[in-house]
């Protein structure tokens, strides 16, 4: 099968599309973007080939006996299987990579004390590994790094404690390598993980009235689907980074405005919010880009405003918006400028504004500031689409709605749930349209 | 103006105009530095509007604080000069020629040769088109306590130089320009030299119109806003009214014929451009601090600038103006009034509108100056306006003059590749379109 693939190197996360010839999206991936972009892009191709094979096994296992209803949730069991699999195996290279870190003076004479306590902290995380992907379980990210970290350090404090073995030094141990863990390329063997997730769901509900035979044929039918990789556009931030070639790189103006068209074939304006800066931008009917603004100098109401103000509150970033949603009044902050908003919130708090208010106001500035720059780019046409990861927050939201109409009146406003794959969505369709214009040319001169 | 960015890291062979104006700008810093010993007298004035045949009239030499700016950043030194004004009280927003200029006299007001700078004998302002000049200007005459001549310029408000206009600058000449820099020089002033360097001027005008046009050949042998800011040194400095000027322009014209001849390309400081993929407006004063890395921007792309108004800062000559031997004070009068920056938006608008036809451009770009209000002033309104009247995809870009922190690269070069990219795509559509026409 001919595929498309878009990535998009943000400075926060970085997120990849695959389509198939018929622009039909199979598969999305996200990861968050480390200081190694190389390995970002690559994990987040292998999330997205991931979601490529869960939706050809929901192709695949359509109309199998027994899983008549009861597909979804077969699905979900499958994918959580995969999950435990993915990060058993990572859990094993950071396990050996801890182990080679007990060296040097630090550790003299207590270099055996040191590895069976990793061995016991790795063994607990194995053994508590299959919780964390229990149905319902709730994880805080879905990102390895934050997962087996908040575990480790939980597990290390105990096992120390029992070992009579400094913490630090099992921190330490930890600190310097998760780094090389997860900047080591993941593993590609994807079909291995499947199989193995797959007999494990397999043996948990047998008796269901499935047929266990047909049901693995089917999953390793869609497994055994080639999925030729015809033609990649990198996109983001860490673009230039890509070992691509020019054609193969489209700026996130471009591939935003076209995601956008993508998802919404009768926008005009896109708004993206993105961590490091805004984008206003105007398509026409085919979704190419018009105009564009963006902010300048510096990402004063940008992603990473909001990440700045979750520190300052000690607060998750996802939890601004559903917290700013509880406000029953607006408290008017002025500046988008960080550490300005940083000195105003400070005062907010300090005449006793409930932090609820304060962040309501504080989303206000962020939206008031992206009018701006779309005003500067042309204004609000019909239809209007907010992208990008803040297009999540629904604070944030709930103000983008309320400006856009006291200054443009009734316009629809489009946000896709997947809205932060837009520029990955717009990258994926240019390397389409690339492979397509490419053989129209061959066409033409044939 | 020797806009000369850092040496090049290759070694790329210099045309004769290069070394030509290299040697020309080094005699001109020697003769300023060395105003001393010499017993020479000198006249600080500004670019757009200045009146370098005038000062020549009265044997004094022309030092311009804008230029000696831009020298200050493209040396990398402007940053350091800012921040000394800043020290001394200059806010963020000022414009950082003004602040750079200020830094420098604070450290020794060393020219580019490593000498100080005399102190003027008289401030000249012949241009109003932006205030912050006048204030630059009063600051000036607190530190040197000099003559100061202000000569008032009226804006195009209207589009048009009137009778008036002309009448009341002439006037200004000969009562309160000529008299002052007679008694401040001691030379008493003739008519007839005035007509001499004039008609000087003229001659090497009509070759750098020859030079700024040949961006209407494709390829374009010339960038005519990064190489512009070379060819225009010598005339909006200066050299207007020497022979030197004369020489130059010819030598140039003669460089850029045999490029066209050859189908070559411009050259830029890594040697040859490759192939012209775009061809651009530039509207709005260039980066100095990143100067290099800034027209690498372009050139690693394929682009290259065909027409940009800030080349017309010292004249518009290429809409056919030219210095006039038969009416010197008239022709002086109208040449600072019709400087680029002192005409009104529909002007701006009109020129570079038209600069999209005749040199075929595949649009506009617009480097906006956060420390210059004056210049950035409708900016966005002349981009939507120009787009509409061509149909040409424009874009918008925010860097400074030579305050080297508001230089982001990352930014401006996403705002660039977004642009080429737009063209692309806005060609493709266009062919695509013509295809199913």
């Amino acid at each position: 099968m001919k595929c498309f693939i878009g990535i998009d190197l943000g400075s926060t996360t970085t997120k990849a599309v695959l389509m198939d010839g018929n622009q039909h999206i199979l598969g999305r991936g996200i990861t968050n973007s480390r200081s190694n972009y190389d390995t970002a892009s690559r994990v987040a191709k292998q999330e997205a080939v991931v979601d490529t094979r869960m939706t050809l096994c929901r192709r695949g296992l359509a109309g199998a006996a027994g899983l008549e209803d009861g597909l979804d949730d077969f699905l979900g069991e499958l994918e959580r299987s995969f999950r435990l699999e993915q990060f058993l195996d990572q859990l094993g290279d950071l396990e050996a990579t801890c182990k080679t870190q007990i060296t040097g003076d630090r550790f003299a004479g207590v270099e055996k004390e040191v590895d069976a306590a990793l061995v016991a902290i790795f063994d607990e995380l194995r053994d508590t590994a299959p919780a964390l992907f229990a149905p319902g379980a709730k994880r805080k990210s879905d990102f390895f790094r934050d997962i087996a970290g908040a575990h480790y350090l939980q597990v290390a404090e105990k096992v120390a404690k029992e070992a009579g073995l400094p913490y630090e030094l099992l921190l330490n141990v930890y600190d310097k390598s998760i780094i090389d863990v997860e900047n080591r390329p993941p593993s590609e063997d994807l079909t291995g993980k499947f199989v193995d997730a797959l007999v494990r769901v397999l043996a948990a509900t047998s008796g269901d009235g499935r047929d266990a035979g047909d049901i693995e044929q089917r999953v390793k039918d869609a497994l055994a689907i080639e999925l030729e990789e015809t033609f990649v556009v990198g996109t983001g931030y860490g673009r230039v980074t890509l070992p691509f070639s020019k054609e193969h790189i489209r700026s996130e103006i471009l591939c935003h405005g076209l995601g956008a068209h993508m998802m919404y074939p009768k926008t005009r304006t896109v708004l993206d919010i993105g961590g490091q800066d805004t984008k206003g931008i105007q398509v026409d009917a085919s979704g190419i880009v018009e105009n564009f603004q963006m902010n300048d100098r510096c990402a004063a109401g940008c992603g990473r405003y909001l990440g700045y103000i979750a520190d300052e509150m000690n607060m998750g970033l996802h939890e601004l918006g559903p917290m700013a949603m509880k406000s029953t009044r607006s408290v008017r902050i002025n500046s988008t400028c960080t550490v300005f908003a940083g000195a105003e919130l400070r005062d907010r708090l300090a005449l006793g504004e409930n932090r609820e208010d304060i962040l309501a106001g504080l989303h206000r500035a962020i939206i008031l500031r992206a009018m701006s720059i779309i005003s500067r780019s042309g204004g609000i046409t019909d239809q209007f689409t907010f992208t990008g990861g803040v297009a999540k927050n629904e604070a944030a939201v709930r103000e983008l709605k309320k400006l856009v109409q006291e200054n443009y009146g009734d316009v629809t406003i489009n946000i896709d749930p997947d809205s932060i794959y837009t520029g990955a969505l717009g990258a994926a369709t240019f390397a389409h349209r690339a492979v397509e214009d490419g053989a129209a040319r061959e066409g033409v001169q044939a | 103006m020797s806009t000369k960015p850092q040496a090049a890291q290759t070694e790329v062979a210099k045309d004769d105009s290069m070394l030509k104006q290299k040697t020309m700008m080094a005699g001109h810093y020697e003769r300023l530095t060395s105003a001393k010993e010499t017993g020479a007298k000198t006249c600080s004035t500004f670019v757009p509007g200045n009146l370098n045949e005038l000062i020549m009239c009265f044997d004094l030499l022309n030092n311009l604080p804008e230029v000696n700016a831009i020298q200050a950043g493209l040396r990398k030194k402007s940053g350091l000069y800012v921040m000394e004004s800043e020290k001394l009280g200059h806010s963020e927003d000022v414009c950082t020629y003004v602040k750079s200029d200020i830094g420098m006299m604070a450290k020794g007001n060393l020219a580019p040769n490593g000498k100080a700078l005399p102190d003027p004998d008289v401030l000249m302002l012949s241009y109003t088109g932006c205030f912050t000049f006048m204030k630059w200007f009063e600051l000036l005459r607190e530190q040197y306590k000099c003559p100061t001549i202000m000569l008032h310029t009226p804006y195009e408000g209207d589009g048009k130089i009137t009778a008036n206009m002309r009448d009341y600058m002439v006037k200004q000449l000969k009562e309160e320009v000529i008299p002052t820099l007679e008694e401040v020089s001691g030379v008493k002033f003739d008519i007839d030299r005035l007509r001499e360097y004039l008609k000087k001027s003229a001659l090497a005008e009509d070759d750098l119109v020859h030079v700024l046009q040949s961006a209407k050949n494709k390829p374009s042998p010339i960038d005519a806003y990064f190489g512009g800011i070379y060819y225009i040194g010598p005339i909006f400095g200066a050299f207007r009214g020497t022979d030197d000027a004369i020489d130059y322009y010819r030598t140039l014209r003669e460089e850029v014929d045999a490029r066209v001849a050859a189908g070559a390309g411009p050259v830029t400081p890594d040697g040859d451009m490759g192939p012209e993929k775009y061809r651009l407006i530039v509207e709005g004063p260039p980066n100095y601090t990143s100067f290099r890395d800034f027209w690498k921007m372009f050139y690693d792309e394929g682009a290259v600038v065909v027409a940009s108004s800030y080349t017309k800062v010292g004249g518009v000559y290429d809409l056919g103006f030219r210095h006039d031997p038969d009416n010197p004070l008239e022709s002086l009068a109208d040449y600072c009034l019709g400087v680029y920056t002192n005409r009104n938006l529909p002007q701006r608008v009109e020129m570079l509108a038209d600069y999209v036809e005749e040199y075929e451009a595949d649009g506009l770009l617009i480097n906006s100056i956060k420390s210059c209000n004056s210049f950035s002033a409708g900016q966005l309104l002349i981009m939507r306006e120009v787009e509409r009247r061509t149909g040409k995809p424009a874009a918008f870009i925010e860097t400074d003059l030579v305050d080297p922190r508001y230089f982001s690269p990352a930014n401006v070069k996403n705002r660039l590749e977004s642009y080429f990219q737009m063209v692309d795509q806005k060609r493709a559509s266009a062919t695509a379109s013509g295809v199913a026409a």
